[in-house]
């Protein structure tokens, strides 16, 4: 059952039985009962209740070897109530001078069992005598086991058990002269080296020694340890005795001896890290670094260096660590530099596992011991360059912390940065560096040569491409801050970043969009664009959150060894930033700020840009009764607006919306809007009716997005049918209900729309798929009216689907032998359709025949002799008309783009007319609703914020407004 | 408390014998002990017998085809450690005569005894092979 037992498995079934073999009377069945008991139950489990009397009766019983299968198993698995009933018994059994030693020593360790649950249960007053008094036992056995219960009591209560010290001196003494011991307790020619390590283990627990003699025995002993110890052939006699020493060696430094014996360790260590056994040599290592923590004997360490830094590349994981932990330290501003460059250079063939930890350690040296800023910099960018996967952000905020608070080192920074920035590939934290310390700082440089805010920008701009969502912001505020040094404008740079802003604005992370947004409604702003973007204020002095780290596992490493350290700061490094709060423990609004410090430089950017915003909106809506208060506006460093009073913030949060609404431009209102959730209505994320020109154009893409939602389309489309597949997708994390979808089809067309479920599962993907006939040529929409509930909106929205009659069309090239009779054969309305279409935008007539293509139009070149002019056909399908030729031919005016004369002729006068009216919205409405688009907004949420330009011109809107 | 949990895992990785000193549930030993096996396996005899492990080391020691692993505290002595399997491989030695794996496989309850008379609750008890041994060869009799 053990071994099904250790294989893994549940044996919960055998339980009973183990238990109930407990009470059995022989001695192979209880033995058996007992073990399966220890091994399989812990000190909770409930059978163990059933237990505890048999196990009493056992305790206090006659037999000598049921004795100790009790206490055995109360050893190993006793717990609270154990403690309670059977604590008399045991002690009675330990210091009975009628038991023997085997009964004894267990009793001990129980006894240490039942301490540990239950400290009570050792009253000290009559103890300790006791205790002196076990400790004269001459049996090792006893003596081994006691002496882990003395371990147990020192450590818990040190003052109690002085009376004991002298005892564990003489015991110690005796080991160690080789005086009385039974042949079978050395091991190797070593009296129990076990005994020996627990003893000076349990000396290291008292503070000092006081008495003279006892140290001067203790000393004459422990020097004897130092001096008597040599490597020998035998392995086993080898650790055994190297065992015995290095806890001499422990016990030496815990004493605090003369300088004399203190520089005989250092010297035994310093040979041990040059042997060849790799035990030893990270034995001394790990020792090596104990020793710092205690004493000053760094001089005689730092002779060892060049030993040590050869370990660094020794083939073996873990001494690599122990020599990592000796460096770091060791390392003080004397040696600093060596010993950060001698990272930097392992840093580039360390493997993986150490690179983190390396280069954290490295950064913490750098800065500690920094003789000079610049070069702190340079080690931290070198850092970035070599290891970019393992630096943490809280490394590269300090630098720029730093350089923020120098202003000394802002050029070279800079200037530094930009080099960096040449090189062909770059790592993703080395381009936020770079990007935002030339953001900062990059006017500081712009006499140099290579360095104006042109060349800046676009070899910033060069690495956007291929950065992460996450660093695009930190690029966007290089942008704006770039545009805003340069003085005078410079209209070209200008126009490029707007572009850009332009792009972002329907990004679909919300971080980006805002900034995108918001920087360019800055930007236009001219003039007060200065006051916002103005070079970030200097952090004030504080402790480095590195350092803080280094020091916060810095305190308590006296009794802890270094690897526990390790473990700490990967822990704290693993941690974001803000999670440091509940570690430090004390959640005071000091701490708190003092705690956000490093995420600061992002998040100040986006507070600033909100204070800025507010700002704007001071200045737009100075009769506005609800100016911002002054708290959200001021502190930098205070919580981010965001997290600000909800009272507040909702009131900004308007205030920002209202005085953006004054901005002409309204689609920044509205993409702002979503991000934040204050306001009641949910506001499409984008333009709709940008999406459906753009969907009626290619056949998948996004239909509609709000914060909530996105509705992605795919379609094909085959003669006159057509299948569209709906993707709803729910963007929260918590479900969409009530969802409903109705498609209202126009006469034309017959489409069947699958079941759509009623709830969207949180971050999960519905398809809908829909089938589509198309019966007879029109080119009205259908409208999809979709609605869902999201907490308590009610969001609905009516979409134009695009299933419009290019969809239906299919190119085909006619040659003109083909063209031209068929064109003839058409003769006059209604089959052939002429009109002069005015108010078309200008464009060249190869974008023209590119939007026809585009629109399933085969624009065939060459047919027509006048070069002005265009002739375009395709084939339209429907279930009523068989396929349809149909042709096209567009007479442009060189002389006036905006007009051209359009005739349209098919074998259908319904489909000529259509097809003409057709072209005639696209070749008005598309060219304004690219310049414009805002347009056409069928979506009821958004308060219709037409041009009048557009809607006089554009029937298309006026269609949509209709449905 | 010392010692944590004795292992003994045989080159392929399966374990022939598992003592903890600590309560475990089953998923987290199972899990553990596949950490550890990988861990130490793939080191040669080159390297040292300690590896660090979460927020323990782990001393090891192979023996023909078997690993004995101990996980122990960080403060405990490593070598004392290392020459304690020693010390347990050469009572095994004693009892079973040239012990190998298959020994430990067939007799599991007593290389359980063993152990059980060598470390309680963690600690070393008993480093005299007779005395581990008396009570073992008093059940033989029995």
């Amino acid at each position: 059952m053990l071994y099904i037992f250790m294989l893994g498995y549940d044996v919960d079934f055998g339980h009973m039985e183990a238990v109930s073999l407990i009470s059995a009377p022989k001695y192979p069945e209880k033995q058996v009962g007992y073990i399966v008991t220890s091994c399989l139950l812990n000190e909770n489990h409930d059978f163990l209740r059933l237990a505890i009397n048999t196990v009493r009766n056992d305790i206090i019983g006659r037999n000598e070897t049921f004795q100790c299968l009790a206490l055995t198993m109360v050893g190993n698995i006793g717990g609270r109530d154990f403690a309670e009933s059977l604590a008399p018994d045991v002690q009675k059994l330990l210091i009975s001078s009628s038991c023997r030693p085997l009964v004894r020593k267990k009793a001990a360790l129980c006894l240490l069992r039942l301490f540990r649950k239950n400290p009570d249960v050792v009253n000290v007053d009559g103890w300790v005598d006791r205790m002196a008094q076990l400790l004269d036992e001459r049996d090792l056995g006893v003596l081994t086991s006691s002496m882990s219960l003395l371990v147990a009591l020192v450590s818990n209560n040190h003052e109690a058990y002085w009376s004991c010290l002298p005892k564990c001196v003489k015991t110690l003494e005796r080991l160690a002269r080789n005086q009385d011991i039974p042949q079978e307790y050395t091991y190797y020619g070593i009296p129990s080296p076990w005994l020996q390590v627990k003893t000076m283990r349990a000396l290291q627990y008292f503070p000092t020694i006081e008495d003279p003699n006892t140290r001067r025995s203790l000393f004459e002993v422990l020097q004897r340890i130092l001096m008597g110890t040599d490597v020998v052939k035998n392995v086993n006699k080898n650790n055994a005795s190297h065992a015995v020493l290095f806890e001499a060696l422990a016990l030496v430094m815990h004493l605090d001896a003369e300088k004399e014996m203190m520089s005989q360790c250092v010297a035994l260590l310093g040979k041990f890290i040059a042997v060849r056994e790799p035990n030893i040599r990270y034995l001394g290592l790990e020792n090596m670094t104990r020793m710092l923590l205690v004493t000053d004997v760094q001089d005689i360490i730092k002779r060892h260096q060049a030993q040590i830094i050869t370990s660094l590349k020794d083939p073996d994981i873990s001494i690599r660590r122990r020599a990592l932990d000796l460096l770091y330290g060791m390392c003080d501003i004397t040696n600093a530099k060596d010993i950060v460059e001698e990272l930097l250079q392992y840093l580039s063939t360390a493997e993986f596992a150490m690179r983190e930890e390396l280069s954290l350690k490295a950064a913490i040296l750098a800065e500690k011991f920094a003789p000079d800023l610049s070069w702190y910099v340079d080690v931290i960018l070198q850092l970035i360059d070599k290891a970019g996967d393992f630096v943490s952000d809280d490394i590269w905020f300090r630098v720029v912390q730093f350089v923020t608070n120098n202003e000394d080192l802002q050029p070279y920074a800079a200037a530094k940065a930009r080099e960096y920035l040449d090189k062909p590939a770059i790592h993703e934290t080395m381009v936020k560096v770079s990007a935002y310390l030339l953001g900062e700082f990059g006017h500081l440089l712009a006499r140099r040569p290579g360095c104006s805010p042109k060349e800046l920008f676009s070899i910033i701009h060069e690495k956007l491409p291929t950065v992460l969502s996450s660093t695009i912001p930190i690029l966007l505020s290089t942008y704006a801050k770039i545009l805003m040094h340069t003085q005078p404008p410079d209209p070209e740079l200008q126009n490029q970043i707007w572009g850009i802003f332009n792009k972002y604005e329907s990004c679909i992370d919300a971080e980006i969009q805002q900034r995108a947004v918001e920087y360019h409604a800055l930007s236009r702003k001219g003039a007060s664009l200065m006051d916002i973007l103005a070079e970030m204020p200097k952090f004030p002095e504080r402790q480095s959150a590195l350092i803080k780290k280094a020091e916060d596992t810095e305190v308590d490493t006296a009794e802890q060894s270094a690897i526990k350290l390790r473990a700490q700061q990967q822990m704290s490094s693993a941690l974001v930033v803000t999670d440091q709060r509940p570690a430090n423990g004390t959640p005071s609004g000091i701490q708190l700020s003092l705690v956000k410090v490093p995420s600061m430089s992002i998040n100040e950017d986006q507070n600033m840009a909100e204070q800025g915003l507010s700002h704007e909106n001071g200045i737009l809506s100075k009769v506005d009764p609800q100016t911002p208060s002054a708290d959200l506006l001021g502190d930098l460093l205070g919580p981010l607006a965001i997290e600000g009073p909800p009272g507040t913030d909702v009131q900004s949060q308007q205030n920002i919306v209202s005085g953006l609404e004054n901005v002409p431009n309204t689609v920044e209102a509205a993409a702002i809007v979503p991000v934040e959730e204050q306001t009641n209505s949910v506001q499409p994320i984008g333009s709709i009716a940008e999406r459906f020109h753009a969907l009626c154009l290619k056949d998948s893409g996004v239909l509609y997005e709000d914060p909530y939602i996105q509705i992605g389309i795919k379609a094909e489309w085959r003669a006159h049918q057509g299948r569209v597949v709906l993707f709803l997708g729910n963007k929260n994390t918590s479900p969409l209900v009530s969802v409903h979808a109705i498609i209202l089809p126009p006469s034309h067309l017959k489409i069947e729309l699958s079941l759509v479920p009623d709830t969207i599962p949180p971050r999960a993907q519905v398809q809908c798929p829909l089938e589509v006939v198309n019966l007879r040529p029109s080119r009205d929409v259908a409208v999809l009216d979709f609605s869902y509930k999201f907490g308590n909106n009610m969001v609905n929205a009516k979409l134009r689907l695009p299933a419009v009659l290019n969809k239906f069309l299919h190119p085909i090239s006619v040659s003109g032998d083909e063209f031209f009779p068929q064109w003839r054969s058409l003769s006059g309305p209604p089959l052939k359709l002429q009109e002069v279409v005015r108010g078309v935008r200008p464009m060249p007539l190869l974008d023209m025949a590119n939007l026809f293509n585009s629109f399933r139009l085969m624009v065939s070149p060459g047919l027509d002799p006048n070069p002005n002019n265009l002739v375009a056909s395709t084939t339209y399908y429907s279930e009523s008309t068989r396929p349809m030729l149909c042709l096209i031919r567009i007479e442009t005016d060189p002389a006036d783009r905006t007009q051209l004369r359009m005739t349209v002729a098919s074998g259908d006068p319904t489909l000529t007319f259509e097809l003409k009216e057709f072209i005639k919205e696209q070749l008005v409405s598309i060219p304004t609703a690219l310049r414009s688009p805002m347009a056409a907004t069928p979506a009821p949420p958004i308060p219709q914020p037409t041009s009048p330009a557009a809607a006089l011109t554009d029937p298309g809107a006026m269609l949509a407004g209709l449905l | 408390m010392g010692i944590r949990f004795i292992l003994m895992v045989n080159k392929q990785g399966q374990t022939r014998l598992a003592q903890y000193y600590e309560y475990l549930t089953l998923e987290e030993r199972r899990a553990l002990e596949g950490e550890i096996v990988r861990k130490c396996l793939a080191r040669n005899e080159q390297q040292c017998s300690f590896v660090e492990h979460r927020n323990y080391k782990i001393v090891y020691r192979r023996y023909a085809s078997l690993f004995f692993l101990v996980g122990v505290d960080n403060d405990e002595n490593e070598l004392a450690i290392l020459e304690f399997i020693h010390l347990l491989v050469e009572t095994m030695d004693r009892h079973f005569g040239n012990v190998c794996e298959l020994d430990i496989m067939f007799h599991l309850e007593k290389a359980h005894f063993m152990l059980e008379e060598m470390v309680m609750n963690g600690c070393i008890v008993e480093t005299s092979k007779s005395n581990i041994l008396s009570p073992i060869q008093l059940m033989d009799r029995a």
